[in-house]
């Protein structure tokens, strides 16, 4: 074992070696595991915020569905009252159509009764002054009586 | 196998001469043919084999993590980024844990040395045949397969690591930082003639602590390489033997390879950690 030049040959060789690595090869490589890692992080960052976001959404979806829940009560409230009016509106609108109609008919009936009357009367004069004219055999003189017969009419 | 003519220290010594490209006495640049050439051939010639070896796995090496790195995605990872990606965040782990100090080379530097040194110890594991044979088909004498086998392979790299821990310590610290650090501790004193008196005491400490770093990082890895490789030698030497011996050491051949993945990469993995260590505590200010 004797020492020669190969010792340099060596070292020349050593260190040009360990320049190639430390130029092109370790610095990638490097980089490559640093982004992996930044990656990954990045990932698990992304997916826990994602759970929380997925957390609030649920929260607001049962909020949502709650209030839904208390408007749509009150909706129905509103429209019970609602009704319960209208058919109230109804009952005292028919009551009154019903008093028209009743008042109405009750007119129409006495107008009836006073037009019977009025021709009842007509025919009893005519029937009075005939009936009179026939026991007298004589012809009554129905314009010089005409101030009797109204009177007469007047009575009746 | 060794053949008929070779003696099992032959063989054992053809296994661990490196296939060495230098001078010779004569003035001629060539590959070393024989054991006593290659010495012959003194610092400056080139340990072929190792070198090839090395440079080829550490291409390799990059090349695979570059494919990666090219296009690595930050979405799902195919198998070999998966593969990849795990070694490198195995590395960043164990830079995060043992450097203190900010510095973008550190991680890199790492990486590469955990992953060459293991793919280098990693050839401990193919048969200690193939390499010689292989050389020997293509006319080459000697081939010695396994990089970290070779003191050379391992200095380097340990004189590169020491190169960078003088370098950091000098530019955190400055020159006078870094040389207080030498000579005013472990003995600390208060008063200047007590400090001169520690001086020399101190400096040849503290030297001895800095000099011992790149020697037993690198002889840590070669000494248990060489030792693995030698066991492997070893043992396919009793293949030669009986037919008893032969089937025994086939045995021994598994369960040392077994527990050779192990030490591999442990290995390795030293390598890379005290690395980390020694450029931590030049990162570091002592009071």
């Amino acid at each position: 074992m004797n020492l020669t030049a190969t010792m340099i040959g060596q070292s020349i060789a050593f260190f040009l070696f360990v320049a190639f690595c430390m130029k092109f090869i370790w610095p990638p490589l490097m980089q490559a595991l640093e982004e992996r890692k930044r990656t990954i992080a990045d990932g698990l960052a992304a997916a826990e915020r994602g759970k929380r976001e997925q957390e609030i959404g649920e929260k607001k979806a049962l909020e949502t569905i709650k209030k839904a829940k208390q408007d749509a009560a009150e909706v129905i409230a509103l429209a019970e009252k609602r009704a319960s009016e209208i058919a109230d509106e109804a009952k005292l609108h028919a009551k009154a159509e019903a008093e028209r109609i009743v008042t109405a008919a009750r007119a129409e009936i006495d107008q009836e009764v006073n037009r019977a009357k009025e021709q009842l009367r007509a025919a009893v004069s005519a029937l009075a002054v005939s009936g009179a004219s026939r026991i007298l055999e004589k012809e009554v003189d129905a314009k010089a009586h005409a101030q009797l017969l109204d009177s007469v009419m007047k009575q009746l | 196998m060794t053949g008929e003519t070779h003696t099992s220290s032959e063989y054992i010594t053809h296994h661990l001469q490196n296939l060495t490209f230098g001078r010779l006495a004569d003035g001629t640049w060539t590959v070393a043919h024989t054991a006593e050439q290659a010495k012959e051939m003194g610092f400056w010639s080139l340990n072929l084999d190792s070198l090839g070896v090395s440079i080829a796995l550490g291409v390799f090496f990059l090349f695979l993590f570059r494919r990666v790195a090219k296009r690595a995605t930050a979405g799902v990872p195919g198998g070999l980024q998966n593969f990849v990606e795990w070694v490198v965040e195995f590395i960043d782990g164990a830079v995060r844990g043992s450097f203190s100090g900010r510095n973008a080379l550190v991680a890199p530097l790492a990486l590469t040395i955990f992953f060459w040194v293991f793919l280098m110890n990693f050839m401990d594991l193919i048969s200690i045949d193939y390499g010689p044979k292989a050389a020997e088909l293509s006319g080459l004498h000697f081939f010695k397969l396994v990089p970290s086998t070779d003191p050379n392979i391992t200095f380097g790299m340990a004189l590169s690591v020491f190169a960078l821990v003088l370098y950091y310590s000098i530019k955190i610290k400055g020159v006078g930082g870094f040389l207080g650090e030498l000579t005013m501790q472990p003995f600390q004193a208060k008063s200047i003639p007590m400090k001169l008196l520690f001086l020399p005491i101190n400096l040849f400490l503290e030297t001895v602590n800095l000099i011992s770093k790149p020697i037993s990082l690198s002889l840590r890895l070669f000494g248990n390489m060489y030792a693995g490789e030698m066991i492997f030698i070893l043992i396919a030497v009793m293949y030669g033997a009986s037919l008893l011996l032969g089937s025994f050491a086939g045995l021994l051949q598994v369960g040392w390879a077994i527990f050779h993945i192990l030490i591999i990469t442990l290995q390795a993995f030293i390598f890379m950690t005290l690395t980390i260590v020694y450029l931590d505590m030049a990162h570091q200010e002592h009071h």
